[in-house]
């Protein structure tokens, strides 16, 4: 028997099976969490059913009290009865475990909370009404409830022919209204942050350059009267925009809905108000999947509302993307030529050694370090001395000396550059020597021996850092914290405005929103499917930055792959 | 072992060598890779201009270590340490006001291996010209042309001029190779056992364009192969561990070696 188990462990098997199962826990275990991911993040775009129903929870002391409630199925849990009994809910202890489930019952301005479990038990008269309508608003989250009347300048213009029944031709006068209202909305936008916003930041250069010339002395009649002139054409325009946008708001604000929520009560909502309306328990599968995709793009391309709980995060994900290209732009060239100094022409002997030795120890060090010291180095000391050199004009409000796109990108690319030396040095390691020496025979020097042959040849090898240092820097939160990245950023960072990038500007990023929707929010319930679907997303965003760049790699590998030396 | 008297081999040159011209000198020539690993020891000899001298010798001999001095290549090498002298038609080239890059494109070198740059054929040919910042595109397609005509390629590769170096066989790369090296137009070319990663056809055609070759360029060759250096070579010096023991006319040191340890190596006694 023993040497039966001796010539099994020799023959490699249970070896073998560690091996295999090493990586099976692995992969099971990335699946697992894209799989998580997906489940809970994912599903809150889907147009569920909404259901009416009465609920009937025991009291202890008085007759047992009715509500209607309408709201949307979120999730399922059972609870031990005592637990129940203990928070105050008088149910039969003789029954262990109790089902409760948890509505979005919505109309938080009519009831103060959104969500509310429920114990599946107490639950009767379940119906699903087709004419329930699902508003969706820029404030106060969801609202359920029943079309009841469309109002113009506060006249009904059409009513319900009866409370209880659809009203076909009620829904497409309130949907028409709608469409109306969200293109005006659109225009509105439009003028507030675009044209506004270029008259504004005009207006602030100007009052900059006004300030620069007083301060050099140069604030002659001539300039102040030239920069007044341009003030008045600004303001003149401004006033007509402004004019624009007063009846446009006027128009906007004409329509209104008059609808019925659970218990009967009656709410004006102002049509104004409402992103989007549809009749969930109407819709067929076709109808449902549209609706998804509407609102999965929504989320894509939308700014956040309502503290990041609501609507999208666009400028989270160009935020992200935005500063992991211009930590590219700056860790790139900065690894390979300090890569090129240690490997070709640094003495090889104890100092090199100690520089490798401290450079590869610099890749461990913890990352809100690096943020420390972006915020303590780049941002108070070069920060503050750029603009005491360049925007004293601004002064005391800060420019550069202030946390933004900037830093955090610089502070990520020396918190990446160790990765990058390190590969950039195996890359040339790698580079045969018969192939330096064919190009020195020729009469090259050294130096152009490495910018025609070496350099080239280890590209794949410079991407393969460049994509290590993607990976570790679009992950990063904790040293963004300190040196950037916000919870809400009024403008991006690359826009219309002279000089298009703001590379002073702080920015939104997929990993901060996560902690901050996750953590900081105060609507944990309507928050938590968005922290699932943002981490994905997050997830997405880098593996799509990681394949572009090993894309780019396979294609250099193939233009230059090795010689067989 | 019995201690060779340079100037005795020198005397011992017969009257066609003493004839020649002479394109390198080289006198009382040490090369150490380190303080105890001497690998050149007093080499002296002058090898004839527009003429094959091969270099043979046993493994570890030195004739590489010299073939490298010519074109510096040695200076490369961490710790070597080379005193004598090497003159290129009188100019001494381990002075120190000498320009290695410049001696490099008169003295171009072909390697064992195949070394082509992960680049076009054409860009092969046209790399030495363009180091010398010669960009314009009527002038490297007349030298593209001219080299791989001279180094017998033109014909099979004319229509993928553009295509890249690493697709060819290991014959047309060293032929590239050697294209790439004339298209610089040195006045001396090094082959450093040229032939011996490649198969008897292929080394056929490098032995062929050797012979072409000379017409216009001093050519010293390393080689390992006693009748390849019978059949290409003018001159042949033999080396024997670090020491020049014989140099002459090749059909002198094949028929009538002037010393023992030529005639056994070339009669395969040792090596």
């Amino acid at each position: 028997m023993k040497i039966k188990i001796d010539k099994w462990l020799s023959t490699g098997t249970p070896w073998i099976w560690l091996n295999a199962g090493a990586v099976a826990i692995s992969i099971v275990m990335v699946v697992g969490l894209l799989l998580i991911l997906v489940a809970r993040g994912m599903t809150h775009f889907w147009p569920s059913d909404v259901m009416q129903a009465i609920y009937t929870p025991p009291v202890s002391s008085s007759e047992p009290l009715s509500t209607q409630i309408i709201g949307e199925f979120v999730e399922r849990e059972s609870v031990i009865a005592q637990q129940l009994i203990s928070s105050g809910i008088p149910v039969d202890p003789a029954q262990e475990y109790y089902d409760r489930q948890l509505l979005k019952l919505g109309n938080r301005d009519l009831t103060g909370a959104d969500f509310s479990w429920v114990l599946t038990d107490f639950i009767s008269g379940i119906e699903y009404p087709e004419h329930l309508v699902v508003l969706e608003r820029r404030e106060w989250g969801n609202f359920y409830g029943f079309l009841r009347e469309v109002r113009e300048g506060g006249e009904t213009v059409d009513s319900a022919d009866s409370p209880d029944q659809a009203d076909t031709n009620l829904w497409l006068e309130f949907t028409e209204r709608l469409q109306r209202a969200l293109s005006l909305h659109d225009e509105i936008y439009r003028i507030e942050n675009l044209e506004i916003g270029q008259i504004n930041y005009g207006m602030e250069r100007l009052r900059l350059e006004q300030r620069r010339l007083e301060l050099n002395g140069q604030d002659s009649i001539e300039a102040i009267a030239d920069i007044n002139a341009r003030r008045t054409v600004l303001e003149s325009e401004y006033e007509s925009l402004q004019d624009n946008l007063l009846d446009l708001y006027s128009q906007i604000n004409r329509d209104s809905a008059l609808f019925g929520s659970a218990n009967d009560r009656e709410t004006e909502i102002e049509i104004a108000d409402i992103v989007r309306a549809y009749q969930p328990n109407k819709m067929n599968l076709l109808a449902k999947i549209g609706g998804y995709f509407s609102k999965l793009g929504e989320f894509l391309t939308d700014d956040p509302r309502e503290a990041n709980t609501e609507g999208g995060i666009f400028p989270a994900i160009f935020g992200t993307v935005m500063m992991v290209m211009l930590m590219s732009v700056f860790v790139t060239p900065f690894g390979v030529v300090a890569a090129v100094y240690l490997r070709e022409y640094a003495q090889q002997g104890f100092i090199t050694r100690a520089v490798r030795i401290a450079v590869n120890n610099l890749a461990g060090v913890p990352s809100i370090v690096y943020g420390v010291f972006g915020l303590g180095f780049f941002i108070y000391i070069l920060g503050g001395e750029i603009d005491q050199l360049f925007y004293p004009e601004a002064l005391p409000a800060p420019t550069f000396g202030t946390p933004g796109l900037l830093w955090a990108s610089i502070t990520l690319a020396l918190l990446t550059v160790p990765v990058v030396i390190v590969a950039t040095e195996e890359g040339l390691a790698r580079i045969p020597r018969s192939v330096r020496e064919g190009s020195l025979a020729l009469g090259a020097t050294k130096f152009e021996t490495l910018w025609r042959v070496v350099l080239p040849m280890a590209s794949p090898a410079m991407m393969t850092g460049l994509i290590l240092a993607v990976a570790r820097a679009a992950g990063e939160v904790a040293p963004l914290m300190l040196v950037g990245v916000v919870k809400l950023a009024p403008s991006l960072p690359l826009d219309g405005n002279y000089p298009y990038l703001h590379l002073e500007q702080k920015f939104m990023h997929l990993g901060f929103h996560i902690y901050d929707v996750g953590f900081q929010s105060p609507n944990i319930e309507a928050a938590r499917p968005l922290v699932f679907a943002t981490a994905l997303l997050l997830v997405i965003v880098i593996a799509l930055l990681n394949f572009s760049a090993v894309a780019l790699r396979n294609h250099l590998r193939e233009k230059y792959k090795s010689l067989d030396v | 072992m019995r201690k060779i008297d340079v100037s005795a081999v020198l005397m011992s040159k017969n009257e066609s060598l003493a004839a020649e011209e002479s394109c390198i000198e080289v006198s009382k020539l040490n090369l150490y890779y380190s303080k105890t690993k001497q690998a050149l020891k007093d080499i002296s000899l002058s090898i004839p201009k527009q003429r094959v001298t091969a270099f043979i010798g046993p493994s570890g001999c030195g004739k590489s270590s010299l073939l490298r001095c010519f074109n510096r290549m040695n200076d490369l090498v961490d710790d070597c340490v080379i005193n004598g002298k090497i003159t290129l038609d009188g100019l001494s080239i381990y002075e120190r006001e000498v320009d290695v890059a410049d001696l490099r494109r008169r003295v171009g070198m072909v390697f064992q291996k195949p070394n082509p740059f992960p680049k076009s054929i054409y860009e092969n040919v046209a790399y030495g010209l363009r180091i010398q910042g010669i960009n314009s595109k009527r002038v490297l397609d007349e030298v593209v042309e001219r080299s791989l005509h001279a180094a017998a390629l033109w014909d099979e590769v004319k229509d993928r001029l553009h295509e890249s170096a690493l697709g060819m066989s290991g014959g047309q790369q060293q032929r590239l190779v050697i294209a790439r090296t004339i298209a610089v137009e040195p006045e001396v070319v090094l082959l450093d056992e040229p032939a011996s990663a490649l198969d008897p056809i292929s080394t056929l055609k490098i032995e062929e364009l050797i012979n072409e070759l000379k017409e216009k360029y001093t050519i010293v060759i390393v080689t390992h192969n006693m009748q390849q250096a019978a059949r290409v070579s003018d001159y042949t010096a033999f080396m024997y561990m670090g020491n020049m023991v014989e140099f002459n006319t090749t059909d002198a040191i094949f028929t009538n070696p002037a010393e023992k340890q030529t005639e056994d190596y070339i009669t395969g006694r040792y090596g």
